[in-house]
Order: structure tokens, then C-alpha cells, then sequence
């Protein structure tokens, strides 16, 4: 069941959905009756992307069209943007390679922008060689109608780091997957995200990440505020196989459910084979702290502002991880407009 | 008169807690409000601030003669009260001085007056820190994150100090405090002292008015005032205890 076979062969019945443990939560099935035509090659002009300005090198895919692969040689650094671009209302796949080669230095700044009811999947492998490192950075704006599904399989290596930041608004349905192969090896992973709902948008972080040899260390930090009518989900799985001993794996997902009509799904799965293994998962679903929010409001903030400044800061200390700060910048004025109005 | 309450009742869920309770407090004095446990010290510094779930059934307060009670807690801040808390709250992701800045500057607003600049804002922040031996640095940490309980309790001094507000309750900002940090918060509220500022300080025990001389004590039991004197008072209460006025309550 995938939505790549369902749009190749063009039959629903392929669709993900509700009977699929890993997509009880995101279902495609139910949603998707009828599948749109393909979308038509788009040759107008996109407009400009939001990370333009900090990248050195550009790919641009426009209705799955046009995806030379990112590779970054050894030793070599770059800053690549890659958009994802939907112009209609049809159906398309997307699919990039992307390759680091050993002690080479990527920041892929990625970004899924579609204008309307569009059903796109996007399909990456990132693949990092010994000592590589990669800060992927996604940025997901899609239109209120749009479907989504985007799947990341990162094949990690000893002495690499791999480290991302996966922000969005969501979409009428949205899946943003990351499964990533963990050798051990001193390898660094981080894997954080940010989703900010409203409406009646959805949006879903999953995450799998396999432990397969020892002194591998995971820290994941996902942090979410929903209102009106939208859901968010969060399934983040690690685990580690027998013989991954001394894996040092930290897991964390906090939300704010600001209506009574928002909600949150989350599943943290921690399955564990091995010795000597440091894991840790939170999980924690709420609302803004009325206290601090009093204590904000009798030094004299008013009252939205207190709560945008609160939601900020709750946000924030997902954005503050990000390493690149032209990208921690841009990440941070994305935040707060979508705060704030 | 400055603050003026008069007849106040209010109740948390339901239950009545301040029974009655009248007060008049001018410009220029700093009341001491003592009590036992329980008597509603608390319950009169959040009614004042406009705290959700204090519902006042009856009475009234005004500052300067402005209801109070008819004002958000942000407009009652604007106005110029201030309430240093018994248990300040951890504010994470927010730096202090973000915080304290974001605040001046709402009430600032609000007062129909120009922001403060940001040079102008952190020579204010360096000169009232240091005069509470607070380490700058630690303005740039989250609010009270891992604080200690009487880091709190300056980091509330120091608020109080930027904030610049005319009308200040403190509660039980001693707890918690060893004999230096008494000390030290006790000049920093001490120098906010003026002809036209007052002060309402709520505490259980006598030592905080050892070094913020009252000009007024009052005797808070059952949710009414229930006596009144000067600063000796407050020696008395040490000596002899609550116990006579909660019988009268």
C-alpha cells in the first residue's frame, strides 16, 4: 500500500489508510475517492522560494518534473534548496537523490509549496558517507486543499552527523516521513519538527529510525500547537537491534491543543534489543499554562499577545536547535507570522 | 486616597473567602496586611490584579478612584499595579529581558507613551540589575528557568524596579529568602519608596517588616480586616499571635 503505486497505477484501493496500523491516523483511502488526472508539466513562472536567498545551488521540481540528483563531493560544502512545487489540481511523484560524500558538508533547505488541490508524493534518498553531515531543514507550505505525503530514507554512516528540522502548516492531508538506517558508530542523528494547525488542516510527523549497530545516539524533539478543527499526529519509533548496544536515544513530543475541537495523535515507540541502551521518551499534550499566562498578562502584556508570546517560546526551543542561522531565522519569521495573525 | 477597598467580597469556586473587607491605603505609605494561613492575603492580592476565578460578589476597589475591578489584569498593570508574587512562574523559551521589555513596552502603549529604545532599555536593565546583584547574564536566560527560590523573588525586585509601577503588593516576598537576599530585596523595594507610590505588603511573619518599615499595619482574619495600628502592631502579632483575632473572626 503505497500512494506512489495507487497514483503509477491509478486504483484507489492501493491508497494507505485507516486499516494500515502505521496510517490509522492519516488515511488516504477514505479520503481520496477518485484520483485526479496527472498534472500537466507547468512551465509559468513559480515565484520564489523561502529559502532563496541562503542557498548557493537550486533544484527546482514543478509537478514531479526536473530532479537532478544533490551530490556533494568529499570534503566539499554546500547549501542546496530543493522545492517541491504544485501548480493544479492533479496528481504527480517527486524523486531526489541526494548523496554526501565522506566529510563533506550539505544544509538541504527544502521546501513543499503547492497552490491547490493537488495529491503529490515526493519520494527522497539522502545517503551520507563516513564523517559526512548533513542539517536538512523542511519547510512545508501547502495550500488548505492539498494532499501531501513526502518520505525521506536516510542511510546514515559511522562518524556522520544527520540532523533536521521538519516545520509546517499542514494540508487537507499531510504525511512528512523520515526513516532513518542508524549504524552506530558515534553517528549523531537529530530528528525535530514543528507543526502549526489551524483550520481544519492535518499534518503528520512519522518517524522510524533503526539502531543497527552500537554507540549510535538519536535526540528527537517535536513540538506542535493546534486550534479550530486541524489534528496533528506524531509516531516516532526507535529501534534498536540486538547488538546496538550503548545507543543513547532521547525522544520528545509536546503539544498545545488551543480549541476544544483541535487534536493530537501521538504514538512514541521505543522497542529495545539490546544492552547498556540510554532511552528516553516524552510525550505531552495541553493547554498554555493559564498561570504563566496571568503572571505575562499582570506585568501588563495583553492577553493575545501573552499568548503569542508563550506559543512562541514553546516553539522556539525546537527552532533554537537549528544550527544554520540564516535558516533558524527564516524558520523563526515563518513561526511568528503564523503566530501571531 | 490611593487604593480604596471597601465591602469586598469575593469567592474562589464558590467558596467566600474575603468577607467584607475595607482598605484604604494613600499615596506615599507602605500598609503591611498580616494574617494566618488561610485568613485571604493571598485571595486579596489576586482579586486586586484581576486573577480568572477570584469572583468578587460584592464591594468595590478603585486606584485613584478608577474602578479596578472593571479592568483587565494588563489595564490594571498599565494603571501602575504591580504584583510581586508569593510563587513567581517559569516562563521557558522566554529570556528576561525579552520579557521584561515586552511588558514595558505593552504598558508603555497602553499609556499612550513611545517605546523604549533598546540602548535605553538595556542601560535601564544594567543599572537595575547590578543594583540587586543580579548577573546580567542571567537576564539572558529564560524567566525563573531553574532559578532559585530567592533568584525569583530579585528577578520580581528587579521587575518592579523597570517596570516603574505606582502601586505595589507584595506577597510573602520574603519566603524563601536568607538573610542577605533579605536584604537585598529589601533596599530595592525600599528605594521605590515615594510620595507617590504606595505599597501593600502581605506577610505572615514580622522580620520582612524589620526592614520594610510600615507606616500602617493591618490585621487580616476570616476575610475581613479585623484591626488596624501602627508599626508596633506587627510586634505585638509576633509576640502574642494570631489567635485572639481568629476568634474574632
Amino acid at each position: 500500500m503505497s500512494l506512489t503505486t495507487a497514483i503509477r497505477d491509478r486504483d484507489v484501493t492501493e491508497l494507505p489508510g485507516k486499516r494500515d496500523e502505521d496510517w490509522r491516523w492519516t488515511d488516504l483511502r477514505g479520503l481520496i475517492r477518485k484520483l485526479p488526472p496527472p498534472s500537466e508539466p507547468f512551465t509559468a513562472d513559480i515565484g520564489a522560494g523561502p529559502f532563496d536567498a541562503l542557498a548557493s545551488d537550486r533544484r527546482v521540481i514543478v509537478n514531479g518534473r526536473g530532479a537532478d540528483p544533490i551530490e556533494i563531493a568529499r570534503g566539499k560544502n554546500a547549501i542546496v534548496a530543493a522545492r517541491f512545487v504544485s501548480r493544479g489540481a492533479g496528481v504527480h511523484v517527486a524523486r531526489l537523490n541526494v548523496i554526501v560524500g565522506p566529510d563533506a558538508r550539505l544544509v538541504l533547505l527544502e521546501s513543499y509549496e503547492s497552490d491547490s488541490a493537488s495529491i503529490s508524493q515526493a519520494s527522497l534518498t539522502i545517503t551520507l558517507h563516513p564523517g559526512a553531515r548533513i542539517e536538512r531543514i523542511v519547510l512545508a507550505q501547502d495550500n488548505a486543499e492539498a494532499v501531501n505525503v513526502s518520505q525521506a530514507e536516510v542511510l546514515h554512516a559511522a562518524r556522520a552527523r544527520f540532523a533536521q528540522t521538519v516545520v509546517t502548516s499542514g494540508a487537507r492531508r499531510q504525511r512528512l516521513e523520515t526513516r532513518v538506517q542508524h549504524p552506530g558508530g558515534n553517528a549523531e542523528l537529530r530528528l525535530d519538527g514543528v507543526y502549526l494547525l489551524a483550520d481544519k488542516r492535518h499534518a503528520d510527523q512519522t518517524t522510524i529510525v533503526t539502531h543497527a549497530g552500537p554507540d549510535g545516539v538519536t535526540a528527537q524533539l517535536t513540538k506542535g500547537v493546534v486550534r479550530d478543527q486541524a489534528r496533528g499526529v506524531f509516531q516516532g519509533r526507535i529501534v534498536v537491534e540486538e547488538g546496538a548496544d550503548r545507543t543513547d536515544a532521547r525522544m520528545g513530543h509536546h503539544a498545545l491543543i488551543l480549541s476544544d475541537r483541535a487534536e493530537v495523535d501521538a504514538k512514541p515507540e521505543l522497542e529495545i534489543y539490546a544492552d547498556d541502551v540510554a532511552c528516553a521518551h516524552g510525550n505531552t499534550v495541553g493547554a498554555l499554562d493559564e498561570d504563566a499566562l496571568f503572571y505575562a498578562r499582570q506585568r501588563g502584556i495583553p492577553e493575545a499577545q501573552a499568548r503569542a508570546l508563550l506559543t512562541e517560546a514553546f516553539i522556539g526551543q525546537v527552532i533554537d536547535r537549528i544550527g544554520h542561522e540564516g535558516a533558524r531565522d527564516a524558520v523563526r519569521a515563518w513561526v511568528a507570522e503564523r503566530l501571531w495573525d | 486616597m490611593m487604593l480604596s477597598v471597601s465591602n469586598l467580597h469575593a469567592s474562589v469556586d464558590g467558596k467566600e473567602i474575603l468577607k467584607g473587607l475595607t482598605l484604604a491605603v494613600p499615596a506615599g505609605e507602605v500598609h503591611a496586611i498580616m494574617g494566618p494561613n488561610g485568613a485571604g492575603k493571598s485571595t486579596l492580592s489576586y482579586v486586586l490584579t484581576g486573577r480568572d476565578g477570584y469572583e468578587v460578589t460584592q464591594g468595590s476597589a478603585t486606584l485613584d478612584g478608577e474602578d479596578l475591578l472593571a479592568l483587565a489584569p494588563d489595564e490594571r498593570a498599565a494603571r501602575g499595579v504591580f504584583l510581586s508574587f508569593q510563587y513567581p512562574l517559569e516562563i521557558p523559551g522566554v529570556p528576561a529581558l525579552t520579557f521584561i521589555r515586552t511588558a514595558l513596552n505593552a504598558q508603555r502603549r497602553a499609556r499612550g507613551q513611545a517605546e523604549i529604545t533598546a540602548p535605553e532599555f538595556l542601560k535601564l536593565a544594567r543599572a537595575k540589575s547590578a543594583d540587586l546583584k543580579i548577573d546580567f547574564d542571567m537576564l539572558k536566560r529564560a524567566l525563573n528557568v531553574g532559578f532559585s527560590g530567592g533568584e525569583k523573588k530579585r528577578m520580581e525586585i528587579l521587575q518592579m524596579a523597570m517596570l516603574s509601577p505606582r502601586f505595589l503588593i507584595l506577597d510573602e516576598t520574603d519566603s524563601g529568602l536568607d538573610i542577605d537576599a533579605l536584604r537585598i530585596v529589601s533596599d530595592g523595594v525600599n528605594a521605590l519608596r515615594s510620595p507617590e507610590r504606595a505599597m501593600l505588603v502581605i506577610t505572615h511573619y514580622q522580620r520582612l517588616l524589620d526592614y520594610i518599615k510600615p507606616d500602617r499595619v493591618h490585621v487580616l482574619a476570616g476575610g475581613r480586616i479585623v484591626a488596624s495600628g501602627g508599626p508596633e502592631l506587627a510586634h505585638e502579632l509576633e509576640k502574642n499571635g494570631y489567635e485572639q483575632y481568629e476568634k474574632a473572626a
